[in-house]
Protein backbone atom coordinates (compact mmCIF):
# COMPACT_ATOMS: atom_id res chain seq x y z
CA UNK A 1 0.00 0.00 0.00
CA UNK A 2 1.44 3.38 -0.93
CA UNK A 3 1.53 6.36 1.34
CA UNK A 4 -1.01 8.12 -0.88
CA UNK A 5 -3.49 5.29 -0.87
CA UNK A 6 -3.34 5.14 2.90
CA UNK A 7 -4.07 8.84 3.17
CA UNK A 8 -6.90 8.70 0.64
CA UNK A 9 -8.80 5.82 2.20
CA UNK A 10 -12.02 7.20 3.64
CA UNK A 11 -12.73 4.55 6.26
CA UNK A 12 -10.47 2.43 8.40
CA UNK A 13 -12.08 -0.84 9.41
CA UNK A 14 -12.20 -1.27 13.17
CA UNK A 15 -11.98 -4.48 15.20
CA UNK A 16 -15.77 -4.24 15.56
CA UNK A 17 -16.19 -4.41 11.79
CA UNK A 18 -14.10 -7.57 11.61
CA UNK A 19 -15.95 -9.02 14.59
CA UNK A 20 -19.28 -8.37 12.82
CA UNK A 21 -18.07 -10.70 10.03
CA UNK A 22 -18.29 -13.56 12.54
CA UNK A 23 -22.07 -13.14 13.04
CA UNK A 24 -21.90 -12.79 16.85
CA UNK A 25 -25.63 -13.45 17.39
CA UNK A 26 -25.41 -16.82 15.63
CA UNK A 27 -22.25 -17.53 17.64
CA UNK A 28 -24.13 -17.11 20.93
CA UNK A 29 -26.54 -19.93 20.00
CA UNK A 30 -23.60 -22.08 18.85
CA UNK A 31 -21.74 -21.50 22.14
CA UNK A 32 -24.81 -22.39 24.21
CA UNK A 33 -25.69 -25.62 22.36
CA UNK A 34 -22.05 -26.75 22.09
CA UNK A 35 -21.56 -26.13 25.80
CA UNK A 36 -24.66 -28.18 26.64
CA UNK A 37 -23.47 -31.01 24.35
CA UNK A 38 -20.15 -30.96 26.20
CA UNK A 39 -21.58 -30.76 29.72
CA UNK A 40 -24.26 -33.44 29.37
CA UNK A 41 -21.76 -35.99 28.02
CA UNK A 42 -21.03 -38.87 30.42
CA UNK A 43 -17.25 -38.23 30.27
CA UNK A 44 -15.81 -35.39 32.33
CA UNK A 45 -13.41 -33.03 30.61
CA UNK A 46 -10.76 -30.79 32.14
CA UNK A 47 -12.42 -27.35 32.40
CA UNK A 48 -9.71 -25.65 30.34
CA UNK A 49 -9.87 -28.30 27.60
CA UNK A 50 -13.65 -27.83 27.58
CA UNK A 51 -13.19 -24.06 27.32
CA UNK A 52 -10.78 -24.45 24.39
CA UNK A 53 -13.21 -26.90 22.74
CA UNK A 54 -16.16 -24.49 22.94
CA UNK A 55 -13.91 -21.59 21.87
CA UNK A 56 -12.82 -23.52 18.76
CA UNK A 57 -16.42 -24.41 17.89
CA UNK A 58 -17.44 -20.74 18.28
CA UNK A 59 -14.49 -19.48 16.22
CA UNK A 60 -15.22 -22.12 13.56
CA UNK A 61 -18.84 -20.95 13.40
CA UNK A 62 -17.64 -17.35 13.13
CA UNK A 63 -15.21 -18.30 10.37
CA UNK A 64 -17.99 -19.92 8.35
CA UNK A 65 -20.03 -16.73 8.88
CA UNK A 66 -17.16 -14.67 7.42
CA UNK A 67 -16.89 -17.02 4.43
CA UNK A 68 -20.67 -16.76 3.96
CA UNK A 69 -20.47 -12.94 3.97
CA UNK A 70 -17.62 -13.04 1.46
CA UNK A 71 -19.55 -15.28 -0.93
CA UNK A 72 -22.92 -13.54 -0.50
CA UNK A 73 -21.63 -9.95 -0.64
CA UNK A 74 -23.45 -9.39 -3.95
CA UNK A 75 -26.89 -10.39 -2.67
CA UNK A 76 -26.30 -8.85 0.77
CA UNK A 77 -25.90 -5.48 -0.97
CA UNK A 78 -29.35 -5.84 -2.58
CA UNK A 79 -31.31 -6.82 0.54
CA UNK A 80 -32.18 -4.16 3.13
CA UNK A 81 -31.65 -6.49 6.12
CA UNK A 82 -28.08 -7.29 5.08
CA UNK A 83 -27.02 -4.12 3.23
CA UNK A 84 -25.34 -2.73 6.36
CA UNK A 85 -23.07 -5.76 6.79
CA UNK A 86 -19.33 -4.96 6.72
CA UNK A 87 -18.66 -5.90 3.07
CA UNK A 88 -21.67 -4.40 1.23
CA UNK A 89 -21.33 -1.21 3.31
CA UNK A 90 -17.69 -0.94 2.22
CA UNK A 91 -16.18 -1.14 5.71
CA UNK A 92 -14.34 -4.41 5.00
CA UNK A 93 -12.90 -5.59 1.69
CA UNK A 94 -14.14 -8.97 0.35
CA UNK A 95 -10.57 -10.32 0.27
CA UNK A 96 -10.14 -9.49 3.96
CA UNK A 97 -13.29 -11.45 4.82
CA UNK A 98 -12.08 -14.43 2.79
CA UNK A 99 -8.67 -14.29 4.48
CA UNK A 100 -10.17 -14.01 7.97
CA UNK A 101 -12.64 -16.83 7.25
CA UNK A 102 -9.95 -19.21 5.98
CA UNK A 103 -7.42 -18.32 8.69
CA UNK A 104 -9.90 -18.70 11.54
CA UNK A 105 -11.19 -21.98 10.05
CA UNK A 106 -7.66 -23.37 10.03
CA UNK A 107 -6.96 -22.06 13.53
CA UNK A 108 -10.17 -23.53 14.99
CA UNK A 109 -9.83 -26.96 13.35
CA UNK A 110 -6.13 -27.44 14.14
CA UNK A 111 -6.42 -26.21 17.73
CA UNK A 112 -9.48 -28.43 18.31
CA UNK A 113 -7.51 -31.38 16.92
CA UNK A 114 -4.55 -30.68 19.22
CA UNK A 115 -6.67 -29.95 22.28
CA UNK A 116 -9.25 -32.73 21.93
CA UNK A 117 -9.59 -35.42 19.26
CA UNK A 118 -9.77 -36.14 15.52
CA UNK A 119 -13.54 -36.72 15.48
CA UNK A 120 -14.38 -33.36 17.04
CA UNK A 121 -11.98 -31.55 14.67
CA UNK A 122 -13.33 -33.50 11.68
CA UNK A 123 -16.92 -32.64 12.57
CA UNK A 124 -15.99 -28.96 12.92
CA UNK A 125 -14.23 -29.00 9.53
CA UNK A 126 -17.29 -30.63 7.96
CA UNK A 127 -19.62 -28.07 9.59
CA UNK A 128 -17.60 -25.15 8.19
CA UNK A 129 -17.51 -26.82 4.76
CA UNK A 130 -21.25 -27.53 4.93
CA UNK A 131 -22.20 -23.94 5.81
CA UNK A 132 -19.74 -22.18 3.50
CA UNK A 133 -19.86 -24.49 0.48
CA UNK A 134 -22.98 -26.71 0.59
CA UNK A 135 -25.35 -24.07 2.00
CA UNK A 136 -23.91 -20.68 0.91
CA UNK A 137 -22.42 -21.58 -2.47
CA UNK A 138 -24.77 -24.30 -3.59
CA UNK A 139 -28.17 -24.60 -1.89
CA UNK A 140 -29.00 -21.02 -0.95
CA UNK A 141 -29.52 -19.80 -4.51
CA UNK A 142 -30.70 -23.13 -5.93
CA UNK A 143 -33.67 -24.40 -3.93
CA UNK A 144 -36.43 -23.07 -1.65
CA UNK A 145 -35.56 -25.91 0.70
CA UNK A 146 -32.14 -24.32 1.29
CA UNK A 147 -32.97 -23.64 4.93
CA UNK A 148 -33.95 -27.28 5.58
CA UNK A 149 -30.67 -28.85 4.47
CA UNK A 150 -28.56 -25.81 5.36
CA UNK A 151 -29.95 -25.99 8.89
CA UNK A 152 -27.68 -28.98 9.46
CA UNK A 153 -24.75 -26.59 9.83
CA UNK A 154 -26.41 -25.00 12.85
CA UNK A 155 -27.27 -28.41 14.28
CA UNK A 156 -23.72 -29.75 14.52
CA UNK A 157 -22.38 -27.74 17.53
CA UNK A 158 -23.91 -29.93 20.32
CA UNK A 159 -22.69 -33.01 18.46
CA UNK A 160 -19.17 -31.53 18.33
CA UNK A 161 -19.40 -30.59 22.02
CA UNK A 162 -20.34 -34.20 22.79
CA UNK A 163 -17.46 -35.46 20.63
CA UNK A 164 -15.02 -33.15 22.48
CA UNK A 165 -15.90 -34.99 25.70
CA UNK A 166 -16.45 -38.54 24.51
CA UNK A 167 -14.55 -38.79 21.22
CA UNK A 168 -17.57 -40.51 19.72
CA UNK A 169 -21.01 -40.06 18.16
CA UNK A 170 -23.98 -41.65 19.91
CA UNK A 171 -27.77 -41.71 19.82
CA UNK A 172 -27.82 -38.80 22.29
CA UNK A 173 -25.68 -36.54 20.12
CA UNK A 174 -27.56 -37.57 16.97
CA UNK A 175 -30.87 -36.64 18.62
CA UNK A 176 -29.46 -33.28 19.79
CA UNK A 177 -28.43 -32.68 16.18
CA UNK A 178 -31.87 -33.77 14.93
CA UNK A 179 -33.62 -31.49 17.42
CA UNK A 180 -31.98 -28.35 15.99
CA UNK A 181 -32.19 -29.68 12.43
CA UNK A 182 -35.97 -30.25 12.61
CA UNK A 183 -36.55 -27.05 14.60
CA UNK A 184 -34.86 -24.75 12.05
CA UNK A 185 -37.50 -24.87 9.26
CA UNK A 186 -40.60 -23.95 11.33
CA UNK A 187 -38.54 -21.37 13.24
CA UNK A 188 -37.27 -19.74 10.06
CA UNK A 189 -40.51 -19.95 8.06
CA UNK A 190 -42.52 -18.40 10.91
CA UNK A 191 -40.09 -15.48 10.63
CA UNK A 192 -40.31 -15.46 6.81
CA UNK A 193 -44.10 -15.10 7.01
CA UNK A 194 -44.05 -11.80 8.92
CA UNK A 195 -40.81 -10.19 7.74
CA UNK A 196 -41.19 -8.39 4.46
CA UNK A 197 -38.26 -9.88 2.62
CA UNK A 198 -36.55 -8.86 -0.57
CA UNK A 199 -34.98 -12.26 -1.24
CA UNK A 200 -36.82 -12.28 -4.58
CA UNK A 201 -34.99 -9.12 -5.70
CA UNK A 202 -31.70 -10.81 -4.81
CA UNK A 203 -32.61 -13.97 -6.72
CA UNK A 204 -32.69 -16.18 -3.63
CA UNK A 205 -35.54 -18.71 -3.78
CA UNK A 206 -37.52 -18.60 -0.55
CA UNK A 207 -40.48 -20.88 0.03
CA UNK A 208 -42.80 -17.93 0.73
CA UNK A 209 -42.07 -16.56 -2.72
CA UNK A 210 -41.54 -19.67 -4.85
CA UNK A 211 -44.48 -21.75 -3.53
CA UNK A 212 -46.60 -19.12 -1.84
CA UNK A 213 -47.43 -18.32 1.75
CA UNK A 214 -50.18 -20.94 2.15
CA UNK A 215 -47.71 -23.70 1.24
CA UNK A 216 -45.24 -22.20 3.73
CA UNK A 217 -47.91 -22.35 6.44
CA UNK A 218 -48.43 -26.05 5.67
CA UNK A 219 -44.68 -26.66 5.85
CA UNK A 220 -44.54 -25.00 9.28
CA UNK A 221 -47.09 -27.41 10.79
CA UNK A 222 -45.61 -30.50 9.05
CA UNK A 223 -42.09 -29.81 10.38
CA UNK A 224 -43.46 -28.92 13.82
CA UNK A 225 -45.26 -32.31 13.97
CA UNK A 226 -42.12 -34.17 12.79
CA UNK A 227 -40.11 -32.33 15.45
CA UNK A 228 -42.18 -33.73 18.35
CA UNK A 229 -40.91 -37.36 18.36
CA UNK A 230 -37.30 -36.18 18.03
CA UNK A 231 -37.62 -33.71 20.91
CA UNK A 232 -39.54 -36.02 23.23
CA UNK A 233 -37.47 -39.08 22.22
CA UNK A 234 -34.32 -37.36 23.50
CA UNK A 235 -35.88 -37.52 26.96
CA UNK A 236 -35.70 -41.33 26.94
CA UNK A 237 -31.96 -41.46 26.33
CA UNK A 238 -29.26 -41.40 29.02
CA UNK A 239 -29.19 -37.57 29.06
CA UNK A 240 -32.95 -37.20 29.47
CA UNK A 241 -35.11 -37.51 32.55
CA UNK A 242 -38.28 -36.20 34.21
CA UNK A 243 -37.26 -32.52 34.09
CA UNK A 244 -36.51 -32.74 30.39
CA UNK A 245 -39.64 -34.75 29.57
CA UNK A 246 -42.01 -32.37 31.36
CA UNK A 247 -40.28 -29.34 29.79
CA UNK A 248 -40.34 -30.95 26.36
CA UNK A 249 -44.01 -31.93 26.52
CA UNK A 250 -45.04 -28.42 27.62
CA UNK A 251 -42.88 -26.67 25.02
CA UNK A 252 -44.04 -29.01 22.23
CA UNK A 253 -47.70 -28.44 23.13
CA UNK A 254 -47.12 -24.66 23.13
CA UNK A 255 -45.18 -24.67 19.87
CA UNK A 256 -47.57 -27.09 18.11
CA UNK A 257 -50.59 -24.98 19.11
CA UNK A 258 -48.91 -21.91 17.59
CA UNK A 259 -47.93 -23.73 14.38
CA UNK A 260 -51.46 -25.15 14.13
CA UNK A 261 -52.83 -21.59 14.37
CA UNK A 262 -50.41 -20.47 11.63
CA UNK A 263 -51.65 -23.30 9.40
CA UNK A 264 -55.33 -22.60 10.06
CA UNK A 265 -55.26 -18.96 9.03
CA UNK A 266 -54.50 -17.12 5.83
CA UNK A 267 -52.72 -13.90 4.94
CA UNK A 268 -55.89 -11.83 5.09
CA UNK A 269 -56.34 -12.75 8.76
CA UNK A 270 -52.61 -12.28 9.39
CA UNK A 271 -52.62 -8.83 7.80
CA UNK A 272 -55.62 -7.85 9.90
CA UNK A 273 -53.75 -8.37 13.17
CA UNK A 274 -50.25 -7.52 11.87
CA UNK A 275 -49.04 -11.15 11.99
CA UNK A 276 -49.48 -11.45 15.76
CA UNK A 277 -49.63 -15.26 15.69
CA UNK A 278 -46.58 -15.62 13.44
CA UNK A 279 -44.56 -13.22 15.60
CA UNK A 280 -45.61 -15.09 18.73
CA UNK A 281 -44.67 -18.49 17.26
CA UNK A 282 -41.26 -17.16 16.25
CA UNK A 283 -40.71 -16.00 19.84
CA UNK A 284 -41.95 -19.33 21.20
CA UNK A 285 -39.55 -21.16 18.86
CA UNK A 286 -36.63 -19.41 20.58
CA UNK A 287 -37.96 -20.39 24.03
CA UNK A 288 -38.44 -23.90 22.61
CA UNK A 289 -34.80 -24.41 21.71
CA UNK A 290 -33.31 -22.73 24.78
CA UNK A 291 -35.85 -24.56 26.96
CA UNK A 292 -34.91 -27.98 25.62
CA UNK A 293 -31.17 -27.47 25.95
CA UNK A 294 -31.62 -25.75 29.30
CA UNK A 295 -33.58 -28.80 30.52
CA UNK A 296 -30.79 -31.12 29.33
CA UNK A 297 -28.35 -29.01 31.33
CA UNK A 298 -30.65 -29.16 34.38
CA UNK A 299 -30.76 -32.96 34.09
CA UNK A 300 -26.96 -33.08 34.00
CA UNK A 301 -26.73 -30.85 37.09
CA UNK A 302 -29.24 -33.06 38.95
CA UNK A 303 -27.32 -36.20 37.97
CA UNK A 304 -24.00 -34.67 39.00
CA UNK A 305 -25.41 -33.65 42.37
CA UNK A 306 -26.56 -37.22 43.01
CA UNK A 307 -30.31 -36.61 42.90
CA UNK A 308 -30.87 -38.33 39.58
CA UNK A 309 -30.93 -41.88 40.87
CA UNK A 310 -28.60 -42.95 38.05
CA UNK B 1 10.49 14.12 2.02
CA UNK B 2 11.65 13.76 5.58
CA UNK B 3 10.90 10.48 7.25
CA UNK B 4 8.32 10.99 9.96
CA UNK B 5 8.27 8.42 12.72
CA UNK B 6 4.70 9.27 13.60
CA UNK B 7 2.32 9.04 10.69
CA UNK B 8 -1.36 9.95 10.80
CA UNK B 9 -2.16 6.33 9.94
CA UNK B 10 -0.57 5.22 13.21
CA UNK B 11 -3.15 7.16 15.16
CA UNK B 12 -5.99 6.03 12.89
CA UNK B 13 -5.10 2.36 13.26
CA UNK B 14 -4.29 2.55 16.95
CA UNK B 15 -7.44 0.75 18.07
CA UNK B 16 -7.04 -1.96 15.47
CA UNK B 17 -3.39 -2.54 16.29
CA UNK B 18 -4.20 -2.65 19.97
CA UNK B 19 -6.89 -5.27 19.23
CA UNK B 20 -4.49 -7.39 17.17
CA UNK B 21 -1.96 -7.17 20.02
CA UNK B 22 -4.51 -8.40 22.55
CA UNK B 23 -5.53 -11.25 20.22
CA UNK B 24 -1.90 -12.35 19.74
CA UNK B 25 -1.21 -12.18 23.48
CA UNK B 26 -4.38 -14.20 24.13
CA UNK B 27 -3.29 -16.76 21.56
CA UNK B 28 0.09 -17.17 23.26
CA UNK B 29 -1.61 -17.48 26.65
CA UNK B 30 -4.07 -20.02 25.28
CA UNK B 31 -1.37 -22.26 23.79
CA UNK B 32 0.78 -21.98 26.93
CA UNK B 33 -2.13 -22.86 29.25
CA UNK B 34 -3.18 -25.72 26.98
CA UNK B 35 0.37 -27.08 27.05
CA UNK B 36 0.50 -26.88 30.86
CA UNK B 37 -2.86 -28.70 31.17
CA UNK B 38 -1.87 -31.39 28.66
CA UNK B 39 1.48 -32.02 30.36
CA UNK B 40 -0.08 -32.16 33.83
CA UNK B 41 -2.70 -34.60 32.53
CA UNK B 42 0.12 -37.01 31.57
CA UNK B 43 0.70 -37.51 35.28
CA UNK B 44 4.15 -39.14 35.05
CA UNK B 45 6.72 -36.52 34.02
CA UNK B 46 8.85 -39.21 32.32
CA UNK B 47 6.20 -39.55 29.64
CA UNK B 48 7.06 -36.19 28.16
CA UNK B 49 10.74 -36.19 29.10
CA UNK B 50 11.04 -39.14 26.75
CA UNK B 51 10.49 -36.84 23.81
CA UNK B 52 13.34 -34.38 24.29
CA UNK B 53 15.79 -36.38 22.07
CA UNK B 54 18.53 -36.25 24.69
CA UNK B 55 20.01 -39.27 26.47
CA UNK B 56 18.56 -39.20 29.98
CA UNK B 57 19.84 -42.11 32.07
CA UNK B 58 17.59 -40.99 34.91
CA UNK B 59 14.45 -41.94 33.00
CA UNK B 60 15.60 -45.38 31.85
CA UNK B 61 13.77 -47.94 33.99
CA UNK B 62 16.23 -49.80 36.19
CA UNK B 63 16.15 -53.54 36.73
CA UNK B 64 13.59 -54.47 39.38
CA UNK B 65 11.99 -51.03 39.23
CA UNK B 66 8.24 -51.00 38.87
CA UNK B 67 6.52 -48.45 36.61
Amino acid sequence: MTDMSVQNSEYEASMGDYFALLKPRVMSLVIFTALVGLLVAPVSVHPFIGFVGVLCIAVGAGASGALNMWWDADIDAIMKRTAKRPIPSGRVQPGEALGIGLALSGFAIILLLLATNVLAAGLLAFTIFFYAVVYSMWLKRATPHNIVIGGAAGAFPPMIGWAVATGSVSIESILMFALIFMWTPPHFWALALFVKSDYGDAGVPMLTETHGRDVTRRHVIVYAVLLVPVAVGLGFTSIGGPIYLVTSLLLNAWFLKGCFDIWRRDDAAANADNYTVERQVFKVSLYYLFGHFGALLAEAVVRASGFGGL
Amino acid sequence: MAIRVEHEVHQRRKGRNFGVGILLASFIGLIFALTVVKVIQLGDARQFENFDHVARPAIIPQEGETE
